[in-house]
Formats: structure tokens, C-alpha cells, sequence
């Protein structure tokens, strides 16, 4: 625990920043998410000492359920020490006074943008995702009431159609993030802006998922073990990315994959997105084809910085 | 031979709102019978009603007063207060109108004009065509035009296309309007020996037909209308 | 054979009404419609023909009166008695609606061959290239070549729109479609086009159709019957030929004299 983590006790803030009223209308409708796996649940998302698209939602989620002797993780894009992530991370230490960590078996919370831990989550542990846009349906259909009707009466042929032109004018299913799934053979749902190669990751999953977008003012929920499937086609089944590497540092491979630029002559090298997972894998005596490179060690050591997408 | 067309007590009147609600009588008393197997020409000047009479049997004009009463199958149908699906069902299958004029459908060619007919009676469209073909041909319509839509032809080809069109299906009662009407004397030829078929299957036939030559090889009974022209009785 | 096989009503009206405020839509309004049959309704600007349209097709629900339509299974429905689920799928598989304006109808940001495919995969449909292959087949049936299938309809002229729009309501086998005004706006030789290929597929598939218009040829061409609407109520129907050549009311023979001789 910091220094600046004290200042909750010192009666300035509430514990995790959010008031007490607050926090149970926010678990109200966590609690109507898990009931409704997929459904958006409208919550009374507050204003936050942060902008939107920083994370408000998560934020919101993360507080509400937060306790004193919880674990917290904070990833963006599959790292732990990018500015979102650092962000976050220092709102709850100096909010909550929580237990911050890297390391994701470490943690029984944790706050992620854009990625799933490598590292399969266990019963314990509660996923918690910053989510943008979290209406799957928006770019085909701009109003919200026809898009709440189109959900309540499982209208969705529509999300086809967009997987449709995607085949035909790529010849393949172009969609690479925010891969819409379908939650429990029910409702149609947008896993928030993570790479598809996630998306297996969500189905079946044993720890809790909650998802929360703050603008949008929208919460759902996937409660652990539950069926999501990927929406697809017979003839184009659901596929994740390949990498043709392995890690360049770690070596792992069926890993999602950043690609670093090492010098502007042209070197490069892929090294895992989630920096915690490449780390361990190194800590325990795996090497990749590059991590004898001395460009690649000076970078190993201070940590895979992510490259825009 | 069994009575296929009855009119009994047929009347027709025309109220021009246009015109201050003038009426125009047209015919009254309309009484005649059509056996099978024969022609029964409308003799009479023009506005006698002869064409409002083939109009009302048709269907295509309401007939005001009386009955026209035909046999469709096993069931005797009163046309006059039909309801319009009936109608439809009976131009399709019984009865049968040859007119002066075609009306032309855009970019069907001449010999699916005249075989849809038939074909709508659930002949199949090859046969249909090959029907529609040789009677094409029997009317001296030239091959180079069977397949272009007729709307260009010139007036007797269009005419010679719809008589085509009128004849090809096998309709118990058929009326014919002028068909002969500026045909040269070839294809009228044609024509009259097209109603002697028509006859021999038994195809009862009312028609208009101001051309005395065609009038009298054709005609079995000639019925003239002035007799029931709605003045001459008033 | 026989295009009017003497079945059961798919459409019954009854008494249909509609208000607008004190204003009449349409007033007491009663029809049946048999399968295979189409009805045009007639009337200038205003005479209510459009919103009994809109109130047979589910789209306003009418004031006063009851319209029942005999679902593929054979039962008969009230149609404003049904639930949002059932008219929606009675909407995308047993209905279409062809719009006078296309892009009503029509999604004009996706392909054309996504606009046919729509109603296929909202009813299931999920192997791509099924769904490519009957939409090509609908677009061909629609005189639109193979090689605009990935293209957008903004890219389409008036008339291909609108043969697109066509396409997308006919590829689920619907048994009746709701035209409204389907060739206003067109150029008239566009206009002939459409109307041709409209008459065909109304009779290959057997179509029941109520179709809108103000635009007599159109009604002599398409229709076996007729209602002539004026202030909302219907003053004159019957056989679409026995109407327009032996108009009865003073305002179908005002109509009738209307029409421009060429």
C-alpha cells in the first residue's frame, strides 16, 4: 500500500470512490446481468474523475464490487504498465487501498481494455471489461428502441447480414474485434472491443465476466460456465487469428501477438500482448528466437511496450 | 344440343354523370339462348347494342337488369351478378372473346401473346407455343415477327395476332367481335374455317360480324337487336 | 389448372376505419382477398388509399373495424391481435411491402446481395453460399446482372432499386405483397419495364397483391379487381376491365375521363 492510498481512511473519499447508494444500484444491476447472461442492463452510470473512453464502466463495475482484502489487476491491451492501465491501477490504490498486482493468478479482480489474459481464470476470480459501444446491433440499426425490440424478440438476423458483406467483399469474415457472440443460445452480444482471437476464451469460462459501459450507461454479465458462441457461418465457421511465429522473447506460441518495432531500419519482432504471461514463461527458463537479440533484451527487460493496433 | 348461353330479360342503360346525368338506354329485354355447337350472329345498324350485349356476356360491361346465365362445367352461372373472381374464372375457362383490338403487353413477343391462353388452361408451354405458331402461320403472320413483342406490327398484323389469341384455347362459348373486320379475303378464308372448327368441338359462338360474305357462311341464326333496343319498346 | 381455385379468403376486411384526430383516413372498409388475386386501389391524393394500406399491411392500426388473414397453417388471425414476434415473422416471410420510394424498402448502405439474403438469414439461413446463390438466382429473376451483386443500391438507378426492392420482398415466397405506388417517379419507359416483370411474377408465383395507385394503366395492367377510393370511403369496386370500360360512380367516370389518350 502506497502513501496515497492512506487518504480514503482519512475520510476524504468513500472506499473505491463511489458512495455506498451508489455501488448497490450498481450491484442491482450487476446482479440482473448475471440473472440475464448477455442482457444490457440500463444502470445510472455516474460521472467519473476520468473521461469516457478511459474506462468509466469498468471503473464503476470494478468499484462496486471491490472489496478490502481483493487483489487488483489492471491490463490494457494485454499490459499491465500502459497509461490506462497505470491510470486505473493508481485510481483504486489511492481510492481503495486495494492490493495491486501483475500477475493474473494473483488476482481476484481484474479490469481489462481490449484483452483476456493468456492464462485460463479460475472460479475465483471476477473479469471485469471496459466496453465502448455495447450495443452489437448499433451501426445496422441506429434506433435504440428498435434495437431493444430486435433483442427481446431475438430479431437478429441483421448481424448475419453484416458478416455477410464482410464475406463478400473481403471473402473472408473481416470482423477481427468485437466479434459478436451469442450468449447462452439467447441474446446477441458485443464481447467489447477484444481481438476475436479472445472470443473461445469467453465461452465456458470459470470466473465471472462483467461488462460495463459507462457513456453508453449499459451493464451485462456472463455468469461462469456458460455457452458463447461466436456467430458464424456453415460454409465460414468461426476462426481466430494465426500467428506464424511464436512469442520472439518467450517462444509461446497459439498466444495473441503484438508486433514491436525495434529500430527504424525495419527490425521488428512479435512478442506475446500479455506481458504478465511473457514474463512468467521467461521467469521459468523459455526463450524465444529473438530474446538473445540485444535490441530484444533491452526491450524484454523494460517490459513489452504495446504498439497501436 | 344442350343450351350453353341463356340471356333472359337483359337490360342496359348508361347514366353519363359528365353530361348532367344523362341516361342513355341502351338495350332491354334481352332474351335469346346459344346451343352448343352453334354461331349466333347480332344483326342491327351500329348503336343498336350489339357490342353492349357481347360486352355484359363477357363480363366486361355490368348488365343492369335480367340474367345471362352460362354452363360452366356441371354449375349454371348467372354472369350478371357473378362476383369478379368468378368472372375471371370463367374468361379462363369457358368463355372466350376475340376483339378487334389487341391490347399489347410490353415485351411479350406475339406467339406467347397468343399462347397464354392455352397455356393458362394447363397446357404445357411447349406445346402451347407450337400451337400458337401454326396458327400464326395459318394466319399468314410472317415468321420473322412470332417472336418480337407486336405492340410495332402494323394494325392487321396486331389484329391477326389476336384472332390467334382468341382461338388457340378451347373455350365452350366464344364471342367474337369483327374479327374479320379489314382482313383481306385470305385470311378471312381463315377465320371462317377456324369457326367451322370451333363448331364441330361443339364451341358455342355469338358474334358481330358486319361482313355479309363471312356473316352467311358462318351464321346458323341471326338475331337482330333492334328488336330489343330500349326506345323501340318504350 | 385454375389461378382462382375456389379456396378460402386469404384477407378478410371488416369495417375497417381509421381517424385522424376528427379527420377520416379511411371509413368502414370491407373486402375479401383470394389467393392468387390482385386488387388495386385507386383514388387521387388524399383519398384515404394509403392509409388503408398502411392499416391492412399493420403499419397503423386502424380506429374501429377487424382485418384477419389466414396464416400458413391455415387458421385466420386477427391481424392487430397478434404479437410483435408473429407479425414480425409474418412481415419478413409471408408479407413483403414494396415501396414507391426504393430506399424506404431498401438498406442502402449494404450490397445488393446482402439486401436480397436479409430476410433468408432473419428466418436462419446460415450457409453463406445458399444464400449467395438463391440471391443471384432473385437478382437474375429481377434483370439484375450477377456482377452488381456486391454493389449498393446507391449505386442503382430508379428502376434497378426498385426491382431490387422487389427481389428482397419475393425471396421468402411470400403469398401477399403491399405495393404502394411501386412505379411513381419512374421514367415511363422504366416504368413499362417494371410493370412487365411485376405481371409476370404476380402470375408464376401466384402472388395476392393490394396494390396502390393513382395511375389507371398501371390498375388495367396489374389488377383483376378494383376499389375506387374518394374521401376515404370506397365508392365503386368490382372487375378491374368492368370498372374502368363501365364506371358507374360520377367520379370513377371523372377519373376514367382523366386518363390521357395516346
Amino acid at each position: 500500500m502506497n502513501d496515497t492510498a492512506q487518504i480514503f481512511e482519512q475520510g476524504e473519499y468513500n472506499f473505491a470512490y463511489l458512495d455506498e447508494q451508489t455501488k448497490r444500484m450498481i450491484r442491482r444491476a450487476i446482479l440482473k446481468g448475471i440473472a440475464i447472461p448477455g442482457y444490457q442492463v440500463p444502470f445510472a452510470s455516474r460521472e467519473m474523475p476520468m473521461p469516457y473512453g478511459w474506462g468509466t464502466g469498468g471503473v464503476q463495475v470494478t468499484a462496486a464490487i471491490l472489496g478490502k482484502d481483493d487483489c487488483l489487476k489492471m491490463i490494457d491491451q494485454g499490459s499491465d504498465d500502459t497509461t490506462n492501465a497505470v491510470s486505473l491501477r493508481g485510481f483504486f490504490e489511492k481510492t481503495a487501498g486495494v492490493r495491486t498486482t501483475y500477475e493474473t493468478s494473483e488476482a481476484s479482480v481484474i479490469q481489462t481494455r481490449h484483452r483476456i489474459p493468456e492464462k485460463a481464470l479460475r472460479e475465483d476470480q471476477i473479469i471485469v471489461f471496459q466496453v465502448p459501444i455495447p450495443e452489437p446491433l448499433r451501426f445496422l440499426e441506429p434506433r435504440e428502441t428498435e434495437t431493444r425490440k430486435m433483442h427481446a424478440l431475438e430479431d437478429y438476423g441483421l448481424m448475419h447480414v453484416k458478416l455477410y458483406e464482410d464475406i463478400a467483399k473481403n471473402g473472408h469474415i473481416a470482423t477481427t474485434y468485437a466479434y459478436p457472440v451469442k450468449v447462452n443460445d439467447r441474446y446477441v452480444m458485443d464481447p467489447s472491443p477484444t481481438p476475436k482471437f479472445d472470443n473461445p476464451k469467453i465461452d465456458q469460462m470459470a470466473a465471472l465476466q462483467l461488462y460495463g459501459a459507462g457513456r453508453e450507461k449499459r451493464i451485462y454479465a456472463i455468469p461462469p460456465y456458460t455457452k458463447v458462441k461466436s456467430l458464424d457461418f456453415e460454409d465460414y465457421p468461426f476462426e481466430v487469428q494465426k500467428f506464424d511465429k511464436p512469442c520472439g522473447l518467450c517462444g509461446a506460441e497459439n498466444v495473441y501477438l503484438d508486433e514491436v518495432i525495434l529500430d527504424d531500419k525495419g527490425g521488428r519482432m512479435f512478442v506475446c500482448s500479455d506481458s504478465d504471461y511473457c514474463e512468467e514463461r521467461r521467469a521459468d527458463g523459455h526463450l524465444g528466437p529473438m530474446a538473445a537479440d540485444p535490441a530484444a533484451h533491452q526491450f524484454g527487460a523494460t517490459q513489452a511496450e504495446e504498439t497501436a493496433r | 344440343m344442350p343450351v350453353r348461353l341463356y340471356l333472359n330479360n337483359v337490360g342496359k342503360s348508361f347514366t353519363m354523370h359528365l353530361q348532367g346525368g344523362t341516361v342513355i338506354p341502351v338495350v332491354e329485354k334481352v332474351e335469346f339462348s346459344v346451343n352448343a355447337g352453334e354461331c349466333v350472329v347480332l344483326g342491327g345498324p351500329s348503336g343498336a347494342g350489339k357490342s353492349s350485349i357481347l360486352k355484359m356476356i363477357y363480363g366486361n360491361y355490368r348488365c343492369d337488369e335480367g340474367q345471362i346465365l352460362v354452363t360452366a362445367g356441371d354449375e349454371i352461372v348467372n354472369i350478371a351478378g357473378a362476383e369478379p373472381r368468378k368472372v375471371l374464372s370463367l374468361r379462363e375457362d369457358t368463355i372466350g372473346y376475340v376483339s378487334q383490338f389487341l391490347r399489347t403487353i410490353p415485351r411479350v413477343s406475339a406467339e406467347d401473346v397468343v399462347a397464354e391462353p392455352l397455356i393458362a388452361q394447363g397446357t404445357s408451354e411447349e406445346e402451347g407455343v407450337d400451337k400458337a405458331r401454326s396458327l400464326l402461320s395459318r394466319l399468314n403472320v410472317p415468321e420473322r415477327l412470332w417472336t418480337l413483342p407486336p405492340a410495332t406490327f402494323s394494325g392487321g398484323e396486331q389484329q391477326r395476332v389476336n384472332i390467334a389469341r382468341g382461338f388457340i384455347a378451347h373455350y365452350p362459348i366464344l364471342l367474337l367481335d369483327e374479327p374479320t373486320a379489314s382482313l383481306d379475303a385470305a385470311n378471312r378464308a381463315v377465320v371462317v374455317r377456324l369457326v367451322e372448327e370451333k363448331k364441330t368441338h361443339g364451341v358455342a359462338m355469338v358474334g358481330i360480324l358486319h361482313d355479309q360474305d363471312v356473316r352467311e357462311q358462318i351464321a346458323d341464326r341471326i338475331i337482330d337487336v333492334t328488336g330489343f333496343s330500349a326506345e323501340a319498346a318504350a | 389448372m385454375n389461378a382462382f381455385p375456389s379456396t378460402d379468403p386469404l384477407l378478410q376486411v371488416h369495417n375497417v376505419t381509421r381517424y385522424y384526430g376528427d379527420r377520416i383516413g379511411c371509413a368502414d372498409v370491407s373486402f375479401d382477398l383470394w389467393p392468387g388475386e390482385v386488387l388495386a386501389i385507386v383514388g387521387e391524393s388524399g383519398s384515404g388509399k394509403t392509409t388503408l394500406l398502411n392499416c391492412l399491411s399493420t403499419r397503423l392500426a386502424p380506429t374501429a373495424g377487424a382485418i384477419e388473414y389466414r396464416m400458413r397453417d391455415g387458421t385466420m388471425r386477427n391481424l392487430y391481435q397478434l404479437t410483435e414476434a408473429e407479425r414480425r415473422l409474418l412481415m419478413r416471410t409471408d408479407w413483403g411491402f414494396v415501396h414507391q420510394n426504393a430506399a424506404e424498402g431498401l438498406r442502402m448502405n449494404v450490397s445488393a446481395g446482402a439486401n436480397v439474403g436479409e430476410r433468408l438469414m432473419a428466418v436462419g439461413e446460415r450457409h453463406y453460399g445458399n444464400i449467395r446463390s438463391t440471391a443471384d438466382d432473385w437478382l437474375g429473376r429481377v434483370e439484375i446482372e450477377s456482377d452488381r451483386i456486391d454493389d449498393d443500391p446507391r449505386s442503382f438507378s430508379g428502376g434497378m432499386r426498385q426491382r431490387l426492392q422487389i427481389a428482397r420482398n419475393l425471396v421468402t415466397r411470400p403469398r401477399l405483397v403491399f405495393m404502394d405506388e411501386p412505379t411513381g417517379g419512374l421514367d415511363v419507359s422504366v416504368q413499362a419495364r417494371l410493370l412487365d416483370l411485376l405481371r409476370r411474377l404476380v402470375a408464376d408465383l401466384g402472388l395476392s397483391v393490394v396494390i396502390v395507385t393513382h395511375d389507371l394503366a398501371v390498375a388495367r395492367l396489374l389488377s383483376h379487381r378494383i376499389m375506387v377510393m374518394r374521401h376515404g370511403n370506397v365508392i365503386e369496386s368490382g372487375l378491374t376491365d368492368q370498372v374502368l370500360d363501365d364506371p358507374r360512380e360520377p367520379y370513377t367516370q371523372l377519373l376514367v375521363s382523366s386518363i390521357l389518350q395516346v
